[in-house]
């Protein structure tokens, strides 16, 4: 049984009176959560341009001046990183994760809320010194995202010298931050839901955020030694990394050191961070489709159990990443199968999601409307993972666009796609208004429809060979011409996708100038976050008491209730006609 | 309804998309079909899973979106539907993953009559060395790299007198045998990889990694470096010359051998210093 740890009267909490108090360095987690997602999609706008000036190159080789080898490189590097973990990680753990954590369960705060404010501008110095790598001497690393050593600090690499310590120090900067983050999230799941609030009752948002908070904190420790080793190679010229090397005709003082090392500890953070990114994707898509389709979750338990299994499986596949590094070839064998296992998990939470729409009573509103889209990309995004997991076919793949367009697919477009739901759906919640509607839906589809055109042929340029990260083919002989057609073709999707982005931020500005009340539960939703006595919810969440919960999060639908939805926190037997099966 | 429609629409799509695509595999030169049959069965069982469960979603998108007065089912769990599904894709993914592994089997298990060549990677250039008539190659290591020894050969080693080597950026190999690949790299990871050969591995410095392959088709492919090794990435690019053995034969004895290569640059030092 679950325990409420904070007291149930207001004055536990200390309520800042002034500007600053309350919106800068606020330990409220609702502002909080506002500051880490204005932070993030900020930075992502950032890495969205570089995709563009990226993509012109691959579209039109040679014809824009400033996009050199060196440049282009670092333009791909920065985009990389600046996705996955400044974006992606930072809005669904700090962002979504910070707000609906304690609203979700049923708490006034997080259980550390100072610690909560420092994560918040830990993070923000990460950000501000990974920015800084583009004022610095030589600029942005270029190593690309995996930061592969030697190639990484020696010279024939842009940034070699302060972009690539730079982009670590960053790493380190950011992973306390998490840490911080993290820590408080676990916690505050474990010891601060309400009374009522049993794991099993927890809606499929929490347990996403919860399990992938867990992941990130076993995971990033090895991002973060494998950091600081990198920067030692580089500052004192130690050699873990580093073998003996001739660079450009000079011996090197280095040996003895293993580069597969750091390709080991990387994507032992690496692939657990691809479901970092997923599960709160996948907890979050979850609520949403279930509301909108007005029926419960199918297999509740069963969606609980996949997450806690990928998040398993998560750390015993990340050599799949490794197939042509050099490591010994047999490891193929185990990697491949406990990379394929992880699919039966995976598709049953595809299932679920698809039965849960079977037999409801589905509205096409704009987060629906996104979360459709999401199982969509997600299965042709899931699929080609099929592909690159299982080794034999794996080897002729790697490397090349097919990998760049099946991870694209399922954690670039997929989760991009659930954050907008996420946006849309509790937007009315997070600023007490409601949005354009209109607007969304424009949004949704240039972005839908837009990413499929990107992506589908890539997968297909990637079959034919050509390999990722070249700044121009040289006219390589096996590439047709009809193949830089295509690019031609996905470099203008891209630059459409990345324009229609900018409907989402219109619609943000008009729906706050335009200042139309929300109904306080808009989508007659059954959670605790919908039930707050103000909208949006105040510090401290609750009012004098907090609510008591009496069912799961999924009573949609229950035959016999007078209403379609039966909250979370009202009372078993408060609708007499109800036939409450479900505890 | 739009939503159905267009879910259908792309689904279809898809399919006709990969049936039309005139990108696809090039036209195979070596002995890995294998790998492209692993590829064939990996696209038919997904994609029939692909259109099963996108039209299924097309479908429940299209019959029960909202109508007024109507009001959805409540079903929290079914285990018996649910126990099908885990046990058909567990199914779906052991035909995937069994063939796969097979080539796999192969793929881990050199020929012991494999002829050894070794391609050298730095940025950003290929070399390659042949063992010569003692069929091995001598020991080498950067720290005997010099200008007159780019490959780093110990001079000290008999083995690595006779080795032929290659410096300009083309590597030629015989139809008719295995050849296992040994892979070494001066500075920092590449990848030799010949889109036509399929099988493609990293080049680590600090140590030699290998694969194999059977070259079966004469023609001159491209090698195209595969792993980021810096800014000139894209212009590492060698050429692969598959030939007719006694071509191949024909050729090898026209290369200089490192022991003359050695000798060549003791001579030419010398008549340096007695110029002076």
């Amino acid at each position: 049984m679950a325990h409420a740890t904070m007291a149930d009267d207001l004055t536990e909490l200390y309520h800042p009176k002034t500007f600053i108090g309350k919106y800068i360095w606020s330990q409220d987690h609702k502002v909080i959560a506002i500051q880490y997602t204005i932070t993030a999609v900020s930075v992502g706008l950032v890495a969205l341009t570089l995709s563009w000036f990226m993509r012109l190159q691959i579209g039109f080789p040679g014809m824009f001046e400033f996009i050199d080898a060196d440049s282009y490189y670092q333009f791909t590097t920065m985009h990389g990183m600046i996705m996955v973990i400044y974006l992606l990680t930072a809005l669904f753990l700090g962002g979504f994760g910070n707000y609906l954590i304690p609203l979700m369960i049923g708490a006034r705060d997080m259980v550390f809320p100072y610690l909560n404010m420092l994560s918040y501008w830990v993070y923000l110095l990460s950000v501000i010194i990974l920015m800084a790598s583009f004022f610095a001497p030589g600029g942005p690393t270029g190593a690309g995202w995996t930061l592969y050593p030697p190639q990484a600090i020696l010279a024939g690499t842009p940034g070699q010298e302060w972009g690539i310590m730079l982009m670590l120090t960053s790493l380190i900067v950011f992973i306390v931050a998490f840490t911080m983050g993290g820590l408080n999230y676990v916690t505050t799941v474990l010891q601060a839901r309400t009374k009522g609030m049993t794991l099993m009752r927890m809606p499929l948002s929490v347990w996403g955020i919860f399990v992938a908070t867990i992941l990130g904190l076993l995971a990033f420790p090895a991002l973060l030694v494998s950091g600081i080793m990198m920067s030692l190679d580089k500052l004192i010229g130690t050699s873990f990394f580093m073998p003996a090397i001739v660079s450009m005709g000079e011996q090197l003082e280095y040996s003895g050191g293993s580069p597969v090392l750091f390709q080991h500890l990387f994507w032992f953070f690496g692939h657990p961070e691809v479901y970092i990114v997923a599960l709160p994707a996948f907890g979050i898509v979850s609520d949403i489709l279930s509301t909108h389709a007005r029926k419960n979750i199918f297999g509740y338990r069963m969606m609980v159990w996949a997450i806690l299994v990928i998040g398993g499986l998560s750390f015993v596949v990340w050599a799949h990443h490794m197939y042509v590094s050099g490591m010994n070839p047999f490891f193929g064998f185990f990697f491949a199968t406990t990379t394929l296992i992880i699919a039966v998990p995976t598709a049953i939470k595809v299932y679920n999601w698809v039965l849960t729409l079977w037999k409801g009573d589905i509205h096409l509103t704009v987060p629906m409307l996104f979360a459709i889209g999401f199982i969509f990309t997600f299965i042709n995004g899931g699929i080609t993972g099929l592909f690159l997991g299982n080794v034999a076919v794996d080897v002729p793949l790697s490397d090349t666009y097919f990998v760049v367009a099946h991870f694209h697919m399922v954690m670039g477009v997929s989760p991009v796609l659930v954050v907008f739901a996420a946006l849309y759906h509790w937007f009315p919640k997070i600023t007490g208004y409601e949005f354009n509607e209109r607007l969304g839906k424009i949004h949704f589809w240039g972005t839908f429809l837009g990413t499929y055109a990107i992506y589908l042929p890539m997968h297909y340029l990637g079959i034919l060979g050509m390999p990722r990260r070249y700044y121009d083919y040289l006219d390589a002989a096996f590439i047709p011409d009809s193949a830089y057609l295509m690019n031609q073709s996905i470099t203008i999707a891209a630059l459409i996708v990345g324009a229609f982005q900018m409907v989402f931020f219109a619609n943000v500005i008009y729906s706050l100038i335009k200042k139309k009340k929300s109904d306080p539960n808009p989508w007659n939703a059954t959670t605790l976050e919908w039930q707050t006595p103000d909208n949006p919810p105040v510090h401290g969440n609750w009012g004098p008491t907090l609510p008591v919960v009496h069912r799961w999060a999924y009573d949609y639908s229950v035959p016999g209730a007078e209403k379609d939805f039966l909250p979370q926190n009202m009372p078993r037997g408060a609708d007499p006609n109800a036939q409450e099966e479900h505890t | 309804m739009i939503f159905a429609i267009v879910i259908f629409l792309l689904t279809i799509g898809t399919v006709a998309f990969h049936f039309w695509s005139p990108w696809y595999l090039t036209e195979l030169a070596s002995n890995w079909s294998g790998m492209d049959d692993a590829l064939t069965i990996t696209f038919v069982i997904t994609g029939v899973v692909f259109v099963l469960i996108n039209l299924f979603l097309a479908y429940a998108v299209f019959k029960y979106r909202h109508k007024e007065g109507s009001r959805a089912d409540y079903e929290p769990e079914n285990k018996k539907l649910e126990l099908w599904l885990t046990g058909l894709t567990s199914i779906g993914v052991v035909a995937l993953l069994a063939p796969g592994l097979v080539v796999w089997a192969d793929f881990v298990d050199v020929p012991e009559d494999a002829m050894v060549v070794e391609a050298v990677g730095q940025q950003w250039t290929w070399t390659f060395r042949y063992p010569g008539d003692d069929g091995i190659l001598g020991a080498a290591d950067p720290t005997f790299m010099t200008i007159d020894n780019p490959f780093g050969l110990n001079p000290d080693d008999p083995y690595g007198q006779d080795d032929i080597v290659v410096e300009d950026n083309e590597g030629h190999l015989p139809t008719g045998g295995p050849v296992k690949m040994l892979l070494r790299s001066k500075d920092v990871l590449h990848d030799f990889y010949v889109p036509q050969i399929r099988a493609k591995m990293d080049l680590v410095p600090g140590i030699e990694t290998y694969f194999w392959f059977e070259p079966t088709r004469v023609g001159e492919f491209e090698i195209l470096c595969a792993e980021l090794c810096g800014t000139g990435h894209y212009t590492m690019r060698g050429l692969l010359v598959v030939q007719e053995k006694a071509d191949f034969d024909l050729w090898l004895s026209e290369q200089p051998t490192f022991g003359e290569l050695s000798a060549e640059a003791v001579a030419e030092l010398s008549t340096e210093l007695s110029t002076e």
